[in-house]
C-alpha cells in the first residue's frame, strides 16, 4: 500500500488493542446513510515510474518557450543552491513555527528575510510574507484603512496603472467591507499618473494612494511627486514595487520627503520559478508605528532563560488563532517555502548582485525595444522612461503576429487589449538579464519574416503614427 | 550566528550575477537609488552552509513524528516534488496561451475531476491559495448568492465555538456578524441552541466534520435540514477532510460548499507554514459564483473559464491561477494513491488515531470524550495533572521535544482544557506510535517525580523557552547592523 506501513498483523494487533473487530467499526459514527461508494471518477493508482512517464510527457508538451513576457511574472536565474537547500525535508516538511524550541531554523530564516525586505524597501519593518504580489495589495488596502486614524472615509485611490489582476483580486477582497476603489486614468503619452489627475480629489478624505513603481507598463512613475501628494492630502501611500529593480530605483522608503508608507509587492522575481502562476509570495513592510495594523506572521528576535538569543513568533495578539472575528486579516500561513528560497537567492546575490541583475534587465530590454522597432511597423507606445518592460504598437493586427511567434516556441509579449481597449494591437514586451543578444536577434528576425509576409499578402497596415 | 554577521565588505564571489554592470545612463538620477541595501556579502560556500545548519534546528516530519492535531502532517512523497519541479512546468508563464499550457492545464482539470468525486460536489475552483483563502472564497459566495436573490436581509454567520479562529475571522472579511454556537457534553453541536440561534437573518453556517474535537458529527442531517429549511447554506471547514476521505462526502452530507488543504489531505509540503492551497468545491446553486480562472475542457482542448461565461463570479482571488505548483505536487499524490488509495488514507488515519487513543487511555490519561471513536484525531487533557501536579500541556509539549517528538497541537481548541490534539496520520508505523506512548507514560512518572524536568523543558534544543513577553514588549524584527 503507498506510504502506509501496516502489515496485516500490525493492523490485527492494533485492532485488538482498540477493542475492534475491523477497521470499518471505527466508522461506524457515520450515518449509513451517508457512506461513500466507490468513488468511480478516480482512477486507478499509479507506481512512480508510471506517474513519472505521464508528468515528464505533460512536462515535455508545455515547450519551455522563449520568454519575452512579464506583466507579473518573471523569466529570472535562480541559482542552484536555492533550491537544492530549500528542499531540504527540515524545510520542506516542517510546519508553522509553533513550537519555536523546535523550529529555530525557520524562525531564524524568516527574521534573516524580515531584515533583507526592510533593508530592501527602506522601510522598518516586514512581515514573514502573504500569499502573492495581488492579494498582497488587497490586505495592504485593509491595512491602510485601519492604520490611517486621520481619515473616515474608507476611500483608496487606486492609479489604472497599476497590475489589472492586482486591482481586480484587491476589488474581490476588500468588496464586502464598504471599502471604495477610485481609479486614476493613466498619461496615454508617458503611461504613468500625472499629479493632475489627482488633483480633482484634492481636500478630498483620502485614506490612501496606491503607486506601483514600475507600473504595470513597465513605467517609471514619478513617485516623489505623487508621495508628497498624498502626505500633504494626509493619505497614505502604499507603494508596489518589484525587488529586483529596488536594488536600482529609489526603493519606496525613500519616495519624497517622508516616504512610502506601506510597501508590498511580487516577490516571485527573488528566486522563484514561473510554474504556471505559483506558488510565489507577496512581501510587505511598512514603518514601525503601523507594525500593530499589519497582516500575516511576524517573527521577533527575543532571549531564552539563560538568555541565549532565540527567535520566536511575536505580536499574535492581532491574528485569527487569538483574536478570531476581531483579527487584523484570516490569514493562518505565509508562503513559508518560498521565503526559504528567496532569503537564500538574496543571500547570494547580495546587493551587489541584485543591483547588477536589475541593470542587465534594463539594457537588455532596451536592446530588445531597439531590435523590435528597427521596423517601421512597431513603434513604442509611452514616451518616459521604463524598467525591464514597455508597451510596443504594432500596426498590423497583433493575432496574425502572436501565432506565428508561438508557433516558433516564442512567447512575444502580453497583448494589452484585453484589460485596456483602448491599447489595441499593443504588446507588453519584457525582457531579464536571462535574454541573450541572440535571443533578442532570433524574436526580432522571426519577427520581421511575419511582417513581410503579412505586408506582402495584402493584410491591412495601419501607418506608423509621428 | 546571523548571515549578515558572516558578510564582510568587499567580498564578491558573485557566480550568479552578470559580471559586469550594464548600462542604465537613460534612467534619470533622481530615479535611482542613492543608497545601498544591507544584503549579505558572503560566498556561495558561506550560504549554502549557514542555511543547511539552520534546516538541521528544525523538527520536520522527514525527521520527527509530528503528531500536530488539525495539520494532518503526514509523509509528502518526493515524488510531487520532483516531478512538479520538472523544467517544464517550471519554465510556463502564467499567462501563455493556452495552446502552449496543454500538459498544465490537463494536470489542473484532472485534478478538479478527482476532487469533485472525492467530495460529492458539483464543480470545483483551484485558485484560493490557502485554507483561510478558501474560507473566504466560500463565504463570498454564499454573500453573492444571497445578493443575486435579493436576500439581502441576512447578516449573520453561525459558527460553533469549537471552530478555528479564520472561521470567524472570514466571515467578518465577508461582511458578516459571527454569531457562536455551543458544543454540548458529547463534543456534538448543541441542536437546541442552534434552533433557537436560526432564522431569516443566517446566512449559514460554517462546519468542520469531523470537529476540531476529533469526533465525528453525529446529526449533520438533522442540521443540514434545520439551516435549508431557513434559506441558509452549509459551509464546509475541509481541515480534517483526511478522517473521512473515501467515507464519506461534504457533498452527500449536504453541504454547498467546502474548501479542503491539499497541504494536509494532499499531502503537498507545509515548507515551514506554506504554501498552502484551499480549492474550494460547490453545490449547483453556487456554481455561477466561482472565482476566477477555472480550466475548462471541451473534449480536444484544455481551456480558461473566463467572465464572459461566468459574468456573477465573485471575481479573481490572486494574480494568477493560485497555489499552481502545489496543486501540481496535490494531482500527483492523488494519482499515485487512485481510488483505492482514497479509501485507505482515512482507514488507516483512523486506525492510527483509534490505537494511539487506546494506548494512551490504558496508560492512564484522559481522552475529552472517551464515550466517542477517535477519527484521525483525539484529543487528550492534562486537567488532572495540572490540577494535582501543577503540571500543564505546554509543560508535557516541551518535554516531547526532548525525547525527539514534535508536540501535538496545544491549547486548541480553547473548549477543553489544558489539552494536546492528537493526530498521528496514516503513514507513521505501529513502533513510532509505540515509541510515543512510551514517551508519554515516562513524561507523566517525570511530572510526579521530578516535575522540574518538565518545568524546565526542553532540555536539548538549540533554545530552551523563550521570552515571549520580551518579543512582543521590546519589538525587533529586523537585524540593526544589517546596513553597516
Amino acid at each position: 500500500m503507498p506510504f502506509i506501513p501496516h502489515s496485516e498483523t500490525d493492523v490485527r494487533e492494533m485492532l485488538a488493542t482498540i477493542g475492534s473487530d475491523s477497521i470499518e467499526e471505527l466508522f461506524d459514527e457515520i450515518p449509513d446513510s451517508l457512506r461513500t461508494g466507490k468513488l468511480s471518477g478516480v482512477p486507478e493508482g499509479m507506481i512512480e515510474q508510471e506517474i513519472t512517464r505521464l508528468m515528464m510527457q505533460r512536462a515535455e508538451a508545455d515547450g519551455r518557450p522563449l520568454c519575452f513576457m512579464g506583466a507579473g511574472a518573471y523569466d529570472h536565474h535562480i541559482p542552484a543552491a536555492v533550491w537544492e537547500i530549500t528542499t531540504r525535508g527540515e524545510f520542506y516538511s516542517a510546519y508553522t513555527p509553533y513550537q519555536a524550541e523546535a523550529s529555530q531554523g525557520t524562525l531564524q530564516l524568516i527574521y534573516e528575510y524580515q531584515t533583507m525586505m526592510a533593508q530592501l524597501t527602506g522601510l522598518d519593518v516586514s512581515n514573514a510574507s502573504l500569499y502573492d504580489g495581488a492579494s498582497g495589495l488587497a490586505e495592504a488596502v485593509l491595512m491602510a484603512v485601519r492604520a490611517n486614524r486621520k481619515s473616515k472615509s474608507r476611500r483608496i485611490l487606486i492609479p489604472t496603472t497599476v497590475h489589472p489582476y492586482y486591482r481586480q483580486t484587491t476589488h474581490t477582497i476588500v468588496n464586502n467591507q464598504k471599502i471604495e476603489l477610485v481609479e486614476v486614468p493613466y498619461c496615454p503619452e508617458g503611461g504613468n499618473t500625472l499629479a493632475e489627475a489627482l488633483k480633482q480629489y484634492e481636500g478630498e478624505d483620502i485614506a490612501a494612494l496606491v503607486i506601483q513603481q514600475p507600473n504595470f507598463f513597465g513605467i517609471l512613475e514619478d513617485v516623489d511627486i505623487l508621495t508628497d501628494w498624498a502626505h500633504a492630502q494626509g493619505a497614505l501611500v502604499i507603494g508596489v514595487a518589484n525587488p529586483i529593480a529596488m536594488a536600482l530605483l529609489k526603493p519606496p522608503g525613500a519616495w519624497g520627503v517622508k516616504g512610502a508608507d506601506i510597501a508590498c509587492g511580487e516577490g516571485q522575481p527573488l528566486g522563484v520559478p514561473m510554474m504556471g502562476g505559483g506558488p510565489y509570495f507577496g512581501f510587505m513592510c511598512c514603518k514601525q508605528e503601523f507594525v500593530r495594523q499589519m497582516p500575516g506572521r511576524i517573527v521577533g528576535r527575543t532571549v531564552d532563560r539563560d538568555d541565549v538569543v532565540g527567535y520566536t513568533l511575536t505580536l499574535q495578539a492581532r491574528e485569527q488563532h487569538i483574536r478570531r472575528s476581531k483579527a487584523t486579516s484570516n490569514i493562518c500561513t505565509n508562503q513559508g517555502l518560498l521565503v526559504t528560497a528567496a532569503t537564500i537567492h538574496m543571500s547570494l546575490l547580495g546587493a551587489e548582485g541584485l543591483k547588477r541583475v536589475a541593470q542587465a534587465c534594463h539594457a537588455n530590454a532596451r536592446k530588445l525595444v531597439d531590435a523590435l522597432t528597427a521596423s517601421e511597423y512597431v513603434e513604442p507606445v509611452f514616451k518616459r522612461p521604463y524598467f525591464h518592460e514597455t508597451a510596443l504598437r504594432f500596426s498590423l493586427p497583433l493575432d496574425n503576429v502572436m501565432r506565428p511567434l508561438n508557433a516558433h516556441n516564442i512567447l512575444p509579449g502580453y497583448a494589452l487589449q484585453q484589460d485596456y481597449p483602448e491599447l489595441a494591437d499593443t504588446l507588453l514586451v519584457c525582457a531579464t538579464e536571462t535574454r541573450t543578444d541572440a535571443d533578442i536577434e532570433m524574436y526580432a528576425d522571426h519577427l520581421g519574416r511575419i511582417i513581410k509576409t503579412q505586408t506582402a499578402a495584402g493584410c491591412p497596415v495601419k501607418p506608423k503614427m509621428a | 550566528m546571523l548571515i549578515f554577521e558572516q558578510s564582510h565588505v568587499g567580498r564578491r564571489a558573485l557566480a550568479q550575477a552578470p559580471m559586469q554592470e550594464a548600462d542604465i545612463s537613460d534612467i534619470p538620477a533622481d530615479m535611482l537609488r542613492t543608497d545601498v541595501p544591507g544584503l549579505p556579502s558572503t560566498s556561495e560556500l558561506q550560504v549554502v552552509r549557514h542555511f543547511t545548519r539552520l534546516s538541521q534546528k528544525n523538527f520536520s516530519i522527514d525527521t520527527q513524528f509530528y503528531p500536530l492535531g488539525s495539520c494532518t502532517m503526514k509523509y509528502n512523497p518526493r515524488a510531487c516534488n520532483t516531478l512538479a519541479m520538472l523544467p517544464g512546468f517550471l519554465a510556463r508563464h502564467p499567462l501563455a496561451p493556452e495552446s502552449m499550457g496543454q500538459g498544465f492545464l490537463a494536470c489542473m482539470y484532472d485534478l478538479q475531476e478527482i476532487l469533485k468525486e472525492v467530495t460529492g460536489m458539483q464543480a470545483v475552483t483551484m485558485t484560493p491559495m490557502a485554507g483561510a483563502q478558501g474560507e473566504f472564497t466560500g463565504v463570498a459566495m454564499i454573500r453573492a448568492y444571497h445578493d443575486a436573490n435579493g436576500d439581502s436581509e441576512r447578516t449573520e454567520i453561525l459558527v460553533p465555538d469549537a471552530a478555528h479562529g479564520t472561521n470567524p475571522a472570514t466571515a467578518v472579511m465577508c461582511g458578516y456578524k459571527v454569531r457562536e454556537i455551543p458544543t454540548d457534553a458529547q463534543g456534538d453541536v448543541d441542536l437546541e441552541a442552534l434552533k433557537q440561534a436560526v432564522g431569516p437573518q443566517t446566512a449559514g453556517i460554517m462546519l468542520t466534520n469531523p470537529s476540531t474535537l476529533g469526533v465525528f458529527e453525529r446529526r449533520i442531517e438533522e442540521i443540514a435540514a434545520l439551516i435549508h429549511e431557513a434559506g441558509g447554506l452549509l459551509y464546509y471547514d475541509g481541515a480534517n477532510l483526511n478522517a473521512i476521505l473515501g467515507k464519506v462526502r461534504p457533498g452527500d452530507m449536504g453541504f454547498d460548499v467546502i474548501h479542503m488543504n491539499l497541504h494536509k489531505t494532499f499531502s503537498t509540503p507545509h515548507g515551514g507554514g506554506g504554501p498552502g492551497a484551499g480549492p474550494v468545491g460547490v453545490s449547483k446553486r453556487l456554481e455561477p459564483f466561482m472565482p476566477l480562472p477555472i480550466v475548462g475542457y471541451d473534449g480536444d482542448q484544455y481551456y480558461w473559464i473566463t467572465e464572459a461565461v461566468r459574468p456573477q463570479s465573485i471575481g479573481r482571488l490572486s494574480a494568477f491561477m493560485g497555489n499552481a505548483g502545489v496543486l501540481m505536487r496535490a494531482y500527483i499524490y492523488a494519482r499515485m494513491l487512485g481510488r483505492e488509495g482514497m479509501h485507505r488514507v482515512a482507514d488507516y488515519a483512523t486506525l492510527n488515531a483509534n490505537y494511539l487513543m487506546a494506548r494512551l487511555t490504558a496508560a492512564g490519561f484522559d481522552v475529552a470524550f472517551p464515550g466517542r471513536r477517535a477519527t484521525h484525531e483525539f484529543i487528550v487533557t492534562l486537567k488532572r495533572q495540572q490540577k494535582e501536579l501543577g503540571i500543564t500541556a505546554m509543560d508535557f509539549a516541551k518535554r516531547l521535544l526532548d525525547y525527539n517528538f514534535h508536540a501535538p497541537t496545544t491549547y486548541f481548541p480553547l473548549l477543553v482544557p489544558e489539552c494536546l490534539l492528537i493526530e498521528p496520520t496514516e503513514t507513521e508505523t505501529r513502533e513510532e506510535l509505540d515509541a510515543f506512548v512510551e514517551a508519554m507514560i515516562r513524561i507523566q512518572q517525570e511530572a510526579e517525580n521530578s516535575p522540574e524536568l518538565l518545568k524546565e523543558a526542553p532540555h536539548t534544543r538549540p533554545v530552551r523557552r523563550l521570552d515571549e513577553v520580551r518579543a512582543a514588549k521590546q519589538l525587533d524584527l529586523a537585524w540593526s547592523g544589517a546596513a553597516e
